[in-house]
């Protein structure tokens, strides 16, 4: 079989021939949806264990301390074990608690994240959805989350959990108006809301080089806003552990507690991937203008490297804020979303359109 | 207080915080009616670690309840073990060496450095910022170090005995606290960094819970908390014991009254605490360790009395003594059980993440509100 | 005037980006740095770990290589120690003279509710008691850590006579305090 670590459309199209020649269409059909559906729950089953075991380390070496070192070699089997012992757990039923609502509303939340990641482009030619609306696609689907904390927080019939989901709605629900406006800027810069149009766009060099100091500035709030729009970091008073005792997911316990868990490590990856594509080129190498030896270097590494490299290393900067900061108080954070972030956001986005117009930067 | 629970309007609903929870440094219980995300009133119910302390101490002797003082404010112990044994020389008339006046006061100001590093460390985690206890306790694990090697215990030492010391302090002990020193001046202006130059610390410690200066003397609100209002308190300065009096050191006064002038007092105070030990750490005379006391210590009758200064704030010891080996009875005016009362003045009319940091900025340790 | 509130508007946002950035390169610093880690690996380096001098592990009464002791069973430990932890039963058995001595029989300590104060250590007459090194106290039956402190077959150290000068025998008496 063919494979190309430079381009996986030759593998994925030479399955897809495989298929087609062996059965019938639509039982072809169904086995793709079925193969690419195993793969993406083991690859979200996996990296999302992988984060909580990097954020642990991570945790550990800025706090001069080691971290998990005994379950495995460099305790990598940290959070299998974790896993396992979750799965044991008891699932702790509430009296008077609304049922349908509590079961329900951790399966929302992992569904939303699912349906998000299924939309980004690792590497060329291995992107499972490329619709034209992308980018909006990527961030109406995002916000169902928040319908599924503020569910898990009022069918849980504790005044705790009903204040952490109460304020992780307002967060959330302000939040995404800045994410929204950050990533428009570089819609307006590349002219298309396609992800695959957006990473094309940038084999001359990455937008938050060519869109110089609106690109710079619209990335630092992209970064700032989505880290409030996953309940993390300097922004997590919603399951603020030495205030609430954990918030909206108190009264959770076991696999349901591991999907809240998981999906937030998850919305982390899905996040520093989005920054990733729209302002630092996805899976495209860094490439200078028209130096075709740099780029020519620069191609040696496969793209799906490049596409790792740069979401790791977004994925340590979040990591970073959560371990330095202490948490802001939900007046505050209110504060920072509408009277700094939105009002610099707009007038960042009428400046690149007046750039655009223009045709003031590096095109 | 049953007429306050009764008349609760609606949409004010009542929350526990404790016994058990992260914050509250120890078993203490608030009872918090809210309104949103306001608070109307805030109760503390102590007594959770009442242990009869000084119920106790009238079967035993003196030198007995010198490790029982020890267990009160566990993170101010060379103060508290200080107290009693400061009003039982005093009651006999003993002079100790002046060694062990040195001794003392360098133990004194290297617990208070150990109990504000801790005291920061926490501060910092109830915030939000968790690595601020990992740095802390780092640097305060030099101290517990130096303290292990002359005394055989990190926390609880019953070092101090009435008389002088229990015993002499290790040869290494004064080349390890003047390197601990060098090391520390190092670190404490990263504290700064992390924690007290950031935008979000200001702006979740100033104007918050402000408390008068008068208000402060009504209350009884001594220590660190109440030199951020501007009493000046400091038993230190006011009332000199031990080697004291000896040593040049600024009484910190900040007149803001608000948890941020409360957090940078104690601050400032590990940089003065730094420089008494500095002044004192090369000049111990040498000598006797303890005065010459009798084996079965006999108080004479009367009513004796003996104020420190704690890390928290002023601990009076009051002995009522009928001739006997044991007191008839002890008491103990300690600093949290006062510091505690100001919760309701302070915390009425924020929010809940206010009143964790409120109560971190008191610095309460709860053993020693129920004794 | 609204310009002032401009001006304050930016300088407000970047004295707070400044202060951010210095807190994350505390952190960032450490976390480039491997060295600065100060925990150590406990139940590997048992072998090596050495603690203090005068570190309080448990009380334990000094026994010499030839397996004698300096308890004579005076019962001023039991006396002091605050809480009760230790309790001691004595034997009387005649000694080379032919009269009745004290002997202790069992020096029995508490583990389970010693506060290390450090009384008995102090106010032991013949120095018989010191505070042992090991730490490791842990058990899975509460009666083991009632422990006896004397060794099985123990005998008290006597210390040498001296030389005796020719003395009335009731001076010798005298001066030869009750064992």
């Amino acid at each position: 079989m063919a494979f190309n670590i430079y381009d996986f459309s030759t593998t994925t199209k030479a399955v897809d021939e495989w298929l087609k020649a062996t059965l019938s269409p639509t039982w072809a059909f169904v086995t793709e949806l079925v193969i690419v559906g195993l793969v993406f729950l083991i690859v979200y089953a996996i990296v999302g264990l992988y984060l909580v075991y990097a954020e642990r380390k991570v945790c550990a070496f800025i706090q001069n301390r080691v971290g998990p070192n005994r379950v495995g070699k460099w305790g990598l089997f940290q959070t299998i074990a974790d896993l396992i012992k979750l799965l044991m757990k008891e699932l702790v039923t509430i009296k008077r608690a609304d049922k349908l609502l509590f079961n329900v509303a951790p399966f929302i939340v992992i569904i939303a994240s699912f349906m998000a990641i299924a939309a980004i482009p690792f590497a060329k030619g291995l992107h499972a959805v490329d619709f034209n609306i992308g980018v909006f696609y990527m961030m109406a689907v995002s916000s169902i989350g928040v319908v599924g904390i503020l569910i898990a927080g009022w069918s849980s019939n504790s005044k705790y959990s009903l204040i952490g989901a109460m304020r992780s709605g307002a967060q959330v629900v302000s939040y995404e108006l800045s994410v929204g406006l950050a990533l428009l800027s570089v819609v307006i810069f590349s002219g298309s809301m396609q992800l695959s149009t957006i990473i094309e766009s940038q084999a001359n060099g990455w937008w938050i080089f060519k869109g110089h100091l609106p690109a710079i500035v619209a990335f630092v709030i992209f970064l700032i806003a989505s880290t409030a729009e996953i309940n993390r970091g300097p922004f997590d008073l919603a399951e603020a552990e030495s205030e609430l005792t954990a918030g909206f997911h108190t009264e959770y316990s076991g696999i349901k507690f591991a999907f809240f868990f998981l999906s937030e490590f998850m919305n982390m990856f899905i996040v520093a991937s989005l920054a990733a594509t729209v302002f630092l080129g996805g899976w495209m190498p860094l490439h200078i203008g028209n130096l075709e030896a740099f780029n020519r270097v620069m191609d040696f590494i496969p793209p799906i490297f490049w596409y790792l490299g740069k979401t790791v290393f977004l994925i340590y900067v979040i990591m970073w804020f959560k371990w330095t900061f202490p948490r802001l108080r939900i007046d505050q954070l209110l504060t920072l979303e509408w009277k700094y972030l939105l009002p610099i956001n707009l007038v960042n986005i009428l400046l690149i359109a007046f750039l655009v117009l223009m045709g003031w930067y590096f095109k | 207080m049953q007429d306050i629970l009764a008349a609760q309007e609606d949409g004010e609903y009542i929350i526990n915080i404790g016994p058990q929870h992260p914050s509250t440094h120890g078993v203490l219980r608030f009872v918090v009616s809210l309104k949103g995300e306001m608070l109307e009133y805030v109760i503390p119910h102590c007594g959770y670690i009442h242990r009869g302390i000084e119920k106790m101490s009238e079967s035993l002797t003196y030198p007995q309840i010198i490790h029982l003082t020890d267990r009160m404010d566990y993170l101010s112990a060379h103060m508290n073990n200080e107290a009693v044994s400061l009003a039982v020389e005093k009651a006999l008339g003993v002079e100790v060496p002046e060694r062990v006046k040195y001794i003392r006061t360098i133990l004194s100001e290297l617990q208070r450095l150990a109990s504000h590093q801790l005291w920061w460390a926490a501060f910092g985690m109830d915030l939000g910022g968790l690595t601020c206890f990992f740095y802390g306790l780092r640097d305060r694990e030099k101290i517990l170090d130096i303290f292990e090697e002359s005394f055989g215990s990190r926390l609880l030492h019953s070092f101090i005995c009435p008389g002088g010391l229990m015993n002499d302090i290790h040869p290494n002990f004064q080349q390890r606290v003047k390197e601990f020193i060098k090391y520390f001046r190092k670190k404490l202006p990263e504290y700064d960094e992390l924690l007290t130059g950031n935008v979000i610390f200001e702006q979740r410690t100033k104007d918050l819970g402000i408390l008068s200066k008068e208000e402060a003397i009504s209350y009884g609100l001594t220590g660190p908390s109440g030199r951020g209002s501007g009493f000046a308190c400091d038993i230190r300065k006011r009332f000199p014991y031990s080697a004291y009096d000896k040593v040049e050191f600024k009484e910190i006064l900040y007149n803001e009254g608000d948890t941020w002038a409360r957090y940078k007092v104690r601050m400032d105070e590990m940089w003065e605490s730094m420089k008494i030990i500095e002044q004192l750490i090369d000049n111990i005379p040498a000598g006797d360790f303890t005065a010459k006391m009798k084996p079965v210590i006999k108080l004479p009758e009367g009513e004796y009395s003996q104020r420190v200064e704690t890390a928290r704030g002023e601990l009076g010891v009051y002995i009522v003594s009928t001739g006997e080996k044991v007191p008839y009875r002890i008491h103990f005016r300690t600093p949290n059980f006062s510091n505690l009362f100001v919760m309701n003045r302070l915390a009425a009319g924020f929010k809940i993440a206010d009143l964790i940091a409120i109560s971190g900025s008191l610095d309460l340790v709860i053993p020693d509100i129920d004794r | 005037m609204p310009m002032n509130s401009v001006v304050k508007y930016f300088s407000d946002i970047f004295k707070a980006i400044k202060s951010l950035w210095k807190g994350l390169m505390v952190t960032g610093y450490y976390f480039v740095h491997p060295r600065q880690i100060v925990t150590q690996q406990y139940p590997e380096n048992r072998k090596n770990l050495q603690m203090f001098d005068r570190f309080k592990g448990e009380v334990i009464l000094v026994h010499d290589e030839n397996n004698q002791h300096k308890c004579n069973g005076c019962g001023i430990c039991q006396l002091n120690c605050p809480n009760g932890s230790i309790e001691i039963i004595t034997d009387s058995v005649p000694n080379e003279d032919g009269k009745s001595e004290r002997i202790i029989d069992k020096h029995i300590y508490h583990l389970s509710m010693c506060t290390f104060c450090g009384l008995c250590v102090k106010s032991c007459p013949s120095n018989a008691l010191a505070f042992g090194q090991e730490f490791e106290h842990a058990v899975f039956d509460r009666q083991k850590l009632t422990k006896v402190l004397n060794k099985p077959g123990s005998k008290i150290k006597k210390e040498p006579k001296e030389p005796k000068a020719p003395k009335p025998a009731e001076t010798e008496v005298k001066s030869n305090p009750a064992n």
